[in-house]
């Protein structure tokens, strides 16, 4: 018995899911820890170098600082504070920039740029993996070793305000805490006041050592209108008044013989030129650090910040507030914070440090000996015994600061060194699961092959040459961060080539041949049976003349909205910082435009659609897209025209479930006509019915989760479908196989039309809170998840839907779900296999594993959708 | 069988290629400070206006084009005028594709009209030359199976490689590499230039080699 190939390409596909999942998991890297899953202790703390008779004192140095409050502002940028526009953004801290007793730094933070590693990074000095990113919504406690821990253990008091995500690492951490959930990007306000409205009672206490503040309202701005955004500068002014006020009672507070405080203003990650984060640009990367306390020298003028590590700030802290070093930090103490210290303090301190590393390194690294920092280390620890000896015996001459000077940049050196090796480190990779995963992978397009033997025209040789170069494409970083470039270019291509069919169609060989025009005229009243209403009727066309310039206009026109579309949402890296359309009908000032855009969209939408629904359906998807806009005009993107003046925002929990009842009504009425199709009587024009209402159902849920911007996509998606159905793929009789590639790069182009990219930062998480009081996780990631591939998803149900109403419906469906698989397992395959390549390359974690991530996405969608497609080839047969 | 033919188009292309040839090398001569990526636009204009002139004299020289019919003056400036039309359209036509292709609107509109301009004395202009001011012709020439003669061929794949090479240029603007011939529209016209030479060789070299099968219908 044969196996029919869409089931074959089904469970390859499948199979395919499963093999990227496993290369999923030994791709990223767990990061790396020490053997032992305890903690640092104070016990464990080495002494202090001592050639001869070991006597020495193996006490931690004493604390530099008494009390600390750390700062944390999300998003912070570098050039909002050192730049040229920190005088005006931020005055007072700038001043203590200048002239005040600081320390300023340039902290670069690793990619992913995301808050919660980051916090992780802060917290235990080491570099979080990549996959942390996807644990980011949903994180549960911190167990590594890391500051925080150290500082309970020691008895330090924490008290801490801000983003709940540190309150969900540190269960139980904090004397006291108030988190703020981060989710509802829209408010900028109200987090940032939950925060501050603890902060005059606190100051005034004494009953807290380390103060732990974390702001989210610039990210949520930098989300909202970007980093130029007339909002920032009254929301940096506000951090800075409030700064001002931590700062004055912190001296107020401050007693003779004491020890200092320290202030610590730091960001989590920067801000790219579009608002966004998660990515490796110099803005998303590069925060500023500012360390204010007493006890450093004051500036007499503005220098240029030094570049450190983020994560050197959590060595740097413990060593401050004299506690062990967290066991897998790979971060190095940032030295000038020691300087007025003794010179034997400061090699103490740095003696420490490499400790610790060295510890690390003999962990993670099996030739620790051979390395370059680990020997360095070695070299400089004797020499400072040796110096310390001579300490000891009371020398006080040039001779030994000069010596003591040697070790301490040979100290430096071996730091640096070792760091770095630890850093490299990360990079490790599980190759055993990623080759299994491979070899699933390949099992499926290898067992592919196409039944070849038709003559090549234009098109064919543009849809085998673009899928080939496509995926050659992507072993290239830059094409892969530009990837919608190649889509947009090779989707006008094949438009341009559609357009010289049709026009082959219409001018020459109409004339030339009569036969194939008695053919067409054969087909058309044949089919009344498969096709639910003769397109022409449906817009009122009848002759045959105007039939033939809407199909010539047809390719023009679409071409025409794809390059509209292209400049309504910039993507991709290198010219994403460009105005778009998009920002400019979401600023505050043309919000009537937008508007009127949307509604204008949203009755295109319902006129496109409802052609094919029962009037249930109808009146249900009319009320549904009411509903979608009066969400909108809730949420504050849009407003209704009698509606003036800012109004009352809310999160427009009503509206969204109003539309949500509609949703499940039409998909409830389509999956209602299908079953009974397939399950009673087999009528072709219900199950067609159906398929429609259900295509449509899903266009109202996209309608409803797509900002109000993005409306004119759904909007020229389906009129793009529509037309294309109705005077292109009908009319020139492409097969399904051709159809189905068609299909699939358009659904590639929507998807970056939709302003997505290959970068994490563009996911849009606003969207699993429409309808939703809190995050429930599910419903969150589902809606995420297709409002993100909303572009290929509708592309592919049209394709369902459009293949079913031909002709010999169970042969094409069938071939279109195996073109389908095909056309989404190669590239996926090839991807794994250049990714496992290019595992060296300087990017494989800011562009490649991301474009990973959404390759598998895509690939888990398309097994749902293929899945789909077999279940409604099956049910045709009798 | 068509040998005479094809060492005329040989020669005559040989005199096209040579013709991009002088247009690089006499500006740099004269022109202080000339350079591809530099100067780009000047050295596009030259190499479009160089194109131009020798197509021109060329197939006038040759008399490929269909022979008129009449010969009184009105109808030759109708056609020369028709002509000019014709390429002015297909300059506006090559410019809105190219910005359907995603170059800017407004910023870079003298570039893109300048490539525009280039695909134009590059492909409108030898169909001008070839087949004359005769959309029908044009229509025919480039549908399947419709070349009469050996400069239909030759026009065809002429025509064919220098819009490729103009295609295939586009594709490495997307890459950071920051080189000068990344910046548009250098890549693209350098393209079109390398197809437009490619065509040139390889239209005769085709033909040629594929003499024995050639058949053309006649009119």
């Amino acid at each position: 018995m044969r196996i029919r190939s869409s089931v074959f390409a089904c469970f390859c596909l499948i199979l395919e899911v499963l093999g990227i999942a496993l290369f999923l998991r030994g791709f990223f890297p767990v990061p790396i820890k020490s053997s032992f899953s305890s903690k640092s202790k104070l016990s464990d703390v080495p002494p202090e170098p001592f050639t001869g008779r070991s006597l020495n004192s193996s006490k931690v140095p004493d604390a530099l600082f008494k009390r600390v409050v750390i700062v944390l502002i999300d998003a912070l940028r570098e050039d909002f504070v050192f730049g040229p526009n920190g005088r005006k953004y931020m005055p007072y801290i700038r001043h203590l920039v200048e002239r005040g007793s600081t320390h300023s730094f340039v902290a670069k933070a690793r990619p992913p740029t995301v808050t919660m590693p980051r916090i992780k990074a802060l917290t235990t000095g080491s570099i979080p993996g990549f996959i942390d990113v996807v644990m980011n919504l949903n994180s549960p406690a911190l167990l590594e070793d890391n500051l925080i821990w150290q500082a309970k253990a020691a008895g330090k008091r924490m008290v801490f305000y801000g983003d709940d995500t540190w309150v969900k690492l540190f269960p139980k951490h904090f004397m006291e805490y108030d988190g703020t959930t981060s989710f509802f990007v829209s408010d900028y306000t109200e987090v940032d006041n939950n925060v501050t409205r603890h902060l005059d009672s606190t100051l005034k206490r004494d009953d807290w050592d380390i103060l732990i503040l974390h702001y989210l309202g610039l990210d949520h701005i930098g989300h909202i209108s970007g980093p130029h955004s007339s909002l920032i500068q009254p929301k940096l002014m506000e951090m800075d008044d409030i700064l001002k006020k931590i700062h004055g009672s912190l001296i107020l507070k401050e007693a003779e013989g004491a020890l200092p405080y320290l202030l610590v203003l730091c960001g989590d990650h920067g801000m790219s030129e579009t608002g966004s984060h998660g990515g490796s640009s110099e803005h998303e990367v590069n925060t500023p650090l500012v360390l204010i306390s007493p006890a450093f020298k004051k500036k007499v003028g503005m220098e240029k910040p030094s570049t450190v590590e983020q994560v050197d700030l959590t060595p740097t802290l413990a060593l401050g507030l004299g506690l062990p070093i967290s066991q897998n930090s790979v971060g190095r103490l940032i030295q000038p914070v020691v300087d007025e210290a003794s010179l034997r303090d400061q090699l103490r301190f740095l003696h420490l440090n490499g400790h610790q590393l060295s510890y690390l390194l003999k962990d993670s690294m099996p030739a620790y000996e051979k390395e370059e920092g680990y020997e360095q280390f070695r070299v400089a620890e004797k020499s400072h015994g040796n110096w310390v000896k001579l300490v000891v015996e009371g020398n006080t001459s040039e001779v030994l600061t000069n010596m003591g000077k040697k070790v301490f940049k040979q100290y430096l050196e071996a730091l640096r060194a070792m760091s770095e090796a630890l850093s490299k480190q990360l990079g490790k990779y599980d190759i055993y699961s990623m080759v299994v995963g491979m070899v699933l992978v390949f099992q499926s397009p290898s067992h592919g092959g196409v039944s070849g033997g038709w003559s090549l025209s234009e098109l064919d040789i543009l849809l085998l040459a673009g899928t080939a170069g496509h995926t050659l494409s992507l072993s290239a970083s830059s094409f892969v961060e530009e990837e919608h470039q190649v889509w947009y270019f090779l989707l006008n291509t094949l438009c341009l080539v559609v357009f010289q069919d049709v026009c082959r169609k219409y001018f020459r060989e109409r004339r030339a041949n009569f036969g194939s025009l008695e053919d067409d005229d054969y087909i058309l009243p044949s089919n009344e049976g498969d096709v639910v209403a003769s397109p022409l009727a449906d817009l009122g066309v009848t002759d045959a003349g105007s039939e033939k310039w809407l199909a010539l206009a047809t390719p023009p026109l679409t071409l025409a909205c794809c390059r509209l579309l292209r400049s309504l949402n910039q993507t991709g890296v290198q010219w994403a910082h460009l105005p778009d359309l998009g920002h400019w009908l979401n600023s505050f000032e043309h919000k009537m435009v937008l508007s009127l855009f949307a509604a204008l969209s949203l009755a295109l939408i319902y006129f496109l659609v409802q052609r094919r629904c029962s009037w249930v359906s109808k009146i249900a998807l009319a009320l549904g897209l009411l509903g979608v806009y009066s969400y909108r005009a809730a949420v504050g993107n849009v407003v209704f025209p009698w509606q003036h003046g800012g109004g009352n925002m809310s999160k427009g929990t009503v509206e969204a479930r109003f539309v949500y009842v509609f949703v499940l009504g039409i998909l409830f009425t389509g999956s209602k006509d299908l079953l009974r199709s397939q399950v009673i009587t087999a009528d072709a024009r219900l199950k067609s019915r159906g398929l429609w209402e259900i295509y449509s159902g899903v266009v109202l849920l996209v309608a409803l989760l797509f900002r109000a911007h993005n409306l004119p996509v759904l909007c020229c998606c389906l009129l793009v479908q529509t037309l294309m159905a109705q005077f292109i793929w009908k009319k020139l009789h492409y097969d399904a196989a051709q159809t189905t590639i068609m299909h699939y790069w358009f659904g590639q182009a929507f998807f970056y039309f939709q302003g997505n990219s290959n970068s994490i930062a563009t996911v849009d998480i606003s969207v699993g809170f429409v309808g939703l009081e809190s995050y429930v996780e599910a419903p969150a990631f589902f809606l995420t998840a297709l409002s993100t591939y909303a572009g290929p998803l509708l592309w592919a149900a049209h394709l369902v839907c459009y293949l079913s109403s031909e002709k010999r419906s169970s042969v094409a469906v069938g071939h279109g779900c195996y073109c389908l698989a095909l056309l989404r397992s190669v590239p996926a395959a090839a991807y794994v296999v250049l990714v496992t390549a290019l595992r060296y390359h300087l990017f494989i974690w800011s562009v490649f594993s991301p474009k990973l991530l959404y390759e598998s996405m895509h690939t888990l969608l398309t097994v749902a959708i293929c899945l789909f497609f077999t279940t409604m080839e099956q049910s045709r047969r009798p | 069988m068509w040998d005479q033919e094809i060492r005329q188009m040989a020669s005559s292309h040989a005199i096209m290629a040579s013709g991009v040839f002088m247009a690089t090398v006499v500006p740099a001569v004269l022109v202080p400070g000339f350079s591809v990526y530099g100067t780009h636009l000047l050295w596009l204009y030259s190499v479009a206006g160089a194109v131009s002139v020798v197509n021109i004299t060329l197939f006038w020289l040759l008399g490929v084009s269909s022979p008129t019919k009449k010969h009184t003056i009105t109808y030759k400036v109708s056609r020369l005028v028709r002509s000019c039309l014709y390429l002015l359209l297909s300059c506006l036509f090559f410019h809105t594709v190219v910005i359907l292709y995603g170059a800017p609107l407004l910023e870079t509109a003298l570039e893109t009209f300048s490539l525009a301009v280039l695909l134009t004395s590059l492909t409108t202009l030898r169909c001008v030359c070839v087949l004359g001011p005769n959309v029908q012709a044009w229509i025919r020439v480039f549908s399947r199976h419709g070349a009469m003669s050996v400069w239909d061929t030759s026009l065809q794949m002429v025509v064919g490689c220098s819009v490729v090479g103009a295609w295939l240029g586009a594709f490495p603007i997307p890459l950071d590499w920051d080189r000068p011939w990344q910046v548009w529209p250098v890549s693209c016209s350098l393209g079109a230039v390398i197809g437009y030479l490619t065509g040139l060789v390889a239209a005769p070299a085709w033909i040629h080699w594929h003499r024995k099968h050639l058949t053309y219908k006649i009119k």
